[in-house]
């Protein structure tokens, strides 16, 4: 039998669908990839038990005709989607044994397509991270390596790892300012952030409200469309869900992007970036214009300052979504010897060092005298930053840039200097303060044999371009490599 | 940021020992929504539920609950905010209110900052022992209450019942246009009716629906003004006069004594009758208000202002003046008889075809006497305005004497039927044939030859040869043929 783990999402769709096996041959294909790889610390919460009766109950589902878009495919979770009767952790300690008694929207949808989840993943605590080095339970490893352990990228690192390492045929992730997108650039996955909106918020554990976004982590372009397409939809739950239909992704991977216009943005590079990152991304220029694109150079004057505003607002928001973590009524809660010294002792103790210092961040620049030189200038310049782009589309119809300024690097190298940590985030902020739509595709390997991403950004609920961009991407690079399997 | 150029009448100047003070107040109001769910939850607002029975999962903030804006309660915002006679802003946005308590699940308030769903208005209040004054009111915003913290169940634990967590209110913020406790009462007052009248809160202070934050600060009359204190959450009209009082005497007794008056935030003891600091304007809270991300802007549609508006009821001043012009009863009256929608109705109903003047005495006269007594409100009141309405014709026919309905209505109130049916079962019908009155009067005329005598000479003691005579008939005669026959018969 064929290493049902290699498979493709769609391929094992389409396996399932001929009978050349069940969801439970393929789940225990994944299960048993999974327990061989706990080196990796991809997984939090496995839930093994749970996949086996999933896919068994999928397996009968689909004797009875009744086959759903995900149909019996085991799948992880990252662990800040809330799952109903499954803990949730956030990566934190201050969640302690919280165990949701409700599903989020985004989790909902896809059991409801035939998901089979088989385990909450692994992310930096709270979604706070660029290397998923501040989970309380402890670091994700890259399965990719150049003769040390490798960070992921982050947060959403146990979903990137876990589908790099064909633990799982794909994962959710969120993004707030990478946080999908960055990790994928990092194991050579695929990682598409949706149009705000696009994904209900529903039951995520919150970051930054007006960023986060849900999205897929998948092993080409097309299993990351056949993930959305669950994924996405209006929520009335969400006040900021959007109430538009969801396209056919799926079919949008596979057009042509003959005539379509191509946007390079100068500003995507900084000082010390790799000169094989600006290779690359010439390269991805030329595959563009090989396939029949036309490029356009275009300027987004305002793209050196969206990594500052992003700094200022996501920890503003967050440290308002973390309030309600009190230890008054779930979670970890150190007594005291009143209540704000309660407070003090469960929050100083809960939270990471990471997630403490946002807060703090986040609370400076919420407060009188400095609201308005922080918060107030910030929303005014990230309005500045979405005019950019709205400029931008008057020339072209997608974005082409690197995804992240460099490639995965060793473990341990970045955790103490939070500003270094915050510049990978610097290509990919930018989508999240406008909302956009932005796709990692694995483009090549570096010289040390790591992979890169490119990132195409698409207009406003425009995925289905942006599909088909990434589609094009993904067949001109031809990238196939996989990590040798070091860890079992 | 506030002007208050109205000086205050003279009789509500307070005196000092170095002068007069003027006391300056402005109120905030909290109208909890009558609404059957919460402002971002479906959560149950019934009052009495066992504690953290009616919590939605956003009412306990729990991990990625996300709030929903409850429509009705928009337009209940908007319905009041017309009844203030205000402006309604068709932007308004829901901010966060940071702070930390153990009642407050998520860390923050949900409220309205910078943008309030309704702006300036004004109504006309009516002090008991004064003159009509306008209040401005400066805005009106919803946000959400807390939960209720419970201290006495154990002496060193702290319970929380969330089921008012979340429960959409209005703060209703007046300007500083009130000048004597009265005033500040009036206003509470006229504010209770309108929000009644309107169905957007049940105005009941007693369950805590409505309550008032009380901004209190004195100044020399027409002077500059002086430094306020806020004292939270008042929750009677007497309170409140008596927080007003307290607070202008402390403050001129620290102003005249040569100190200053710390802006800071009171509580109101109400069984001490005094107020004392709660906390200091440099313990004030950083609330850090910044737009609430999980939610839009409210934006309104003209369409939907315009439909609330079509809807409004007529409001209590208008119903007052109304009654004065046509029911011709005295405006004192008429506010009583306004005071809320349902006394209105009880009294159109029996004004209805009626004399209104003698309706209204009976309403207010013995009925409200009657209810009173029994502890009960109009609405469990056991004459309808129908069954009151059927006595008071049989004043008007004639059929019983004013004093005798007082028996029936007696007999009513003790739920012993229609005054037709006791009228007829006690046999009360008043006695109007001339022969047998004149028969009563001889006999009493016979009886009292002294009397007589003397009334020739005292027309006063008519009054006793009447008692008689409608002692003999048992009440039942008509006590002006009674009358008339007894001045004939006398002489008089």
């Amino acid at each position: 039998m064929t290493d049902l783990t290699k498979m493709t999402l769609a391929g094992a769709l389409d396996g399932m669908a001929k009978g050349e096996f069940s969801s439970v041959d393929l789940t225990e294909a994944h299960i048993t990839a999974c327990e061989a790889a706990t080196g990796l610390n991809a997984f939090i919460t496995p839930t093994f038990d749970l996949a086996r009766a999933q896919a068994a109950a999928s397996d009968m589902r689909r004797k009875s005709g009744d086959v759903g878009r995900l149909e019996g495919a085991p799948l992880g979770m990252k662990d800040l989607f809330c799952t109903e009767g499954v803990k949730t952790t956030a990566a934190s300690k201050i969640l302690g044994d919280f165990t949701p008694p409700y599903e989020s929207t985004v989790s909902a949808n896809m059991k409801a397509d035939g998901m089979v989840m088989l385990g909450k993943l692994n992310l930096d605590q709270f979604a706070m991270g660029s290397a998923n080095e501040t989970s309380c339970f402890g670091p994700v490893i890259n399965p990719w390596r150049n003769g040390e352990d490798l960070v992921p990228g982050g947060s959403s690192g146990g979903s990137a790892s876990a589908v790099a390492a064909d633990l799982c045929l794909g994962a959710t992730a969120t993004d707030t300012g990478g946080s999908i997108r960055q990790p994928a650039s990092f194991t050579g996955t695929v990682g598409i952030k949706p149009t705000y909106g696009r994904c209900s918020r529903y039951g995520i554990v919150a970051f930054a409200s007006s960023l986060d976004q849900a999205g897929p982590i998948a092993k080409t372009v097309e299993d990351a469309a056949i993930l959305l397409q669950s994924m996405a939809g209006y929520d009335a739950k969400d006040s900021t869900s959007l109430n538009e239909t969801v396209p056919d992704w799926r079919a949008a991977c596979g057009q042509s992007v003959k005539g379509l216009r191509v946007g390079v943005p100068k500003e995507y590079t900084i000082d010390g970036m790799p000169k094989e990152i600006e290779d690359l991304w010439a390269e991805g220029i030329e595959w563009m214009r090989d396939a029949g694109a036309e490029i356009v150079d275009v300027s987004l004057p305002h793209t050196k300052y969206a990594l500052p505003v992003y700094y200022v607002v996501a920890p503003a928001e967050a440290s308002s979504n973390l309030a309600r973590y009190d230890g008054m009524r779930y979670g970890l809660r150190v007594d005291g010897e009143n209540l704000a010294d309660t407070y003090e002792r469960t929050r100083t103790e809960g939270f990471g060092d990471e997630v403490r210092r946002r807060i703090m961040i986040g609370t400076y620049v919420l407060s009188a005298g400095y609201y308005d030189a922080y918060y107030l200038r910030a929303q005014k310049v990230r309005t500045k930053i979405a005019d950019d782009f709205r400029n931008a589309w008057e020339t072209c119809d997608v974005l082409l840039t690197p995804t992240a300024p460099s490639a995965a690097f060793a473990v341990g190298r970045k955790i103490n200097d939070p500003v270094q940590m915050y510049l990978n985030d610097v290509f990919t902020v930018t989508a999240n303060l406008a909302g956009l739509p932005g796709i990692s595709v694995p483009a090549a390997l570096d010289g040390s044999g790591l992979p890169l991403g490119l990132q195409i950004i698409g207009k406003a609920l425009d995925e289905s371009t942006v599909f088909t961009a990434a589609g094009a991407l993904e067949k001109a690079a031809g990238f196939t490599a996989k990590p040798s399997k070091w860890w079992s | 940021m506030f002007i208050a150029p109205r000086v205050a009448d003279k009789k509500d100047w307070l005196s000092g020992e170095t002068g007069d003070w003027e006391l300056i107040i402005g109120l905030e109001v909290h109208a909890q929504i009558a609404s059957k769910s919460k402002l971002f939850s479906g959560a149950s607002t019934e009052f009495g539920a066992a504690p953290n029975t009616q919590v939605a999962l956003v009412d306990a903030g729990l991990p990625g609950m996300l709030p929903v804006v409850n429509e009705f309660c928009v337009e209940q915002a908007v319905r009041t905010g017309l009844g203030l006679n205000a402006q309604i802003n068709k932007f308004s946005r829901f901010d966060r209110k940071n702070y930390f308590y153990v009642d407050l699940p998520q860390g923050y308030q949900i409220s309205q900052f910078e943008f309030p769903v309704v702006g300036e208005g004004e109504i006309e209040i009516t002090p008991e022992d004064g003159e009509p004054v306008i209040v401005g009111i400066e805005r009106l915003h919803l946000e959400q209450d807390a939960g209720k913290s419970v201290h006495d169940l154990s002496p060193d634990e702290t319970y929380v019942d969330l089921n008012r967590s979340g429960v959409a209110l209005m703060e209703i913020v007046s300007k500083p246009d009130m000048r004597s406790a009265a005033e500040a009462s009036a206003y509470v007052d006229a504010l209770r009716q309108i929000v009644r009248a309107l169905g957007t809160c049940d105005g009941d202070m007693e369950k805590g629906n409505l309550r008032a934050d009380v901004n209190v600060s004195v100044r020399r009359p027409g002077g500059e003004l002086g430094t306020r204190c806020e004292i939270k959450n008042v929750n009677s009209l007497r309170f409140i006069r008596q927080a007003i009082h307290y607070e202008a005497r402390r403050h001129i007794e620290i102003l005249e004594a040569g100190g200053e008056i710390d802006q800071e935030t009171r509580l109101f003891d109400n069984v001490k009758g005094e107020t004392r600091t709660m906390r200091s304007k440099e313990d004030a809270h950083d609330y850090r208000y910044f737009p609430d991300p999980d939610l839009l802007p409210l934006e309104l549609t003209d369409e939907f202002i315009a439909k609330i508006k079509a809807d409004l009821p007529e409001l209590p001043e208008a119903r007052k003046a109304r009654f004065v012009e046509q029911y011709g009863v005295p405006a004192y009256d008429a506010g009583v008889l306004t005071a809320d929608k349902a006394t209105g109705d009880y009294f159109e109903a029996l004004a209805a075809g009626r004399d209104a003047k003698i309706a209204s005495n009976w309403m207010m006269g013995e009925l409200f006497g009657a209810l009173n007594n029994a502890e009960l409100g109009l609405a469990d009141s056991p004459i309808s305005a129908e069954a009151l309405g059927g006595l008071i014709d049989r004043i008007s026919d004639k059929t019983i004497s004013g004093k005798i309905a007082k028996d029936v209505f007696g007999k009513m109130l003790a739920g012993e039927g229609t005054a037709d049916t006791i009228i007829e079962r006690d046999g009360l019908k008043q006695v109007t044939d001339m022969g047998a009155i004149e028969g009563f009067v001889d006999e009493v005329i016979a009886a009292n030859p002294d009397q007589v005598e003397k009334a020739k000479q005292n027309p006063k003691l008519l009054g006793f040869f009447v008692g008689q005579v409608m002692k003999k008939s048992q009440g039942k005669a008509n006590p002006k043929a009674v009358n008339d026959l007894l001045r004939s018969k006398l002489g008089l």
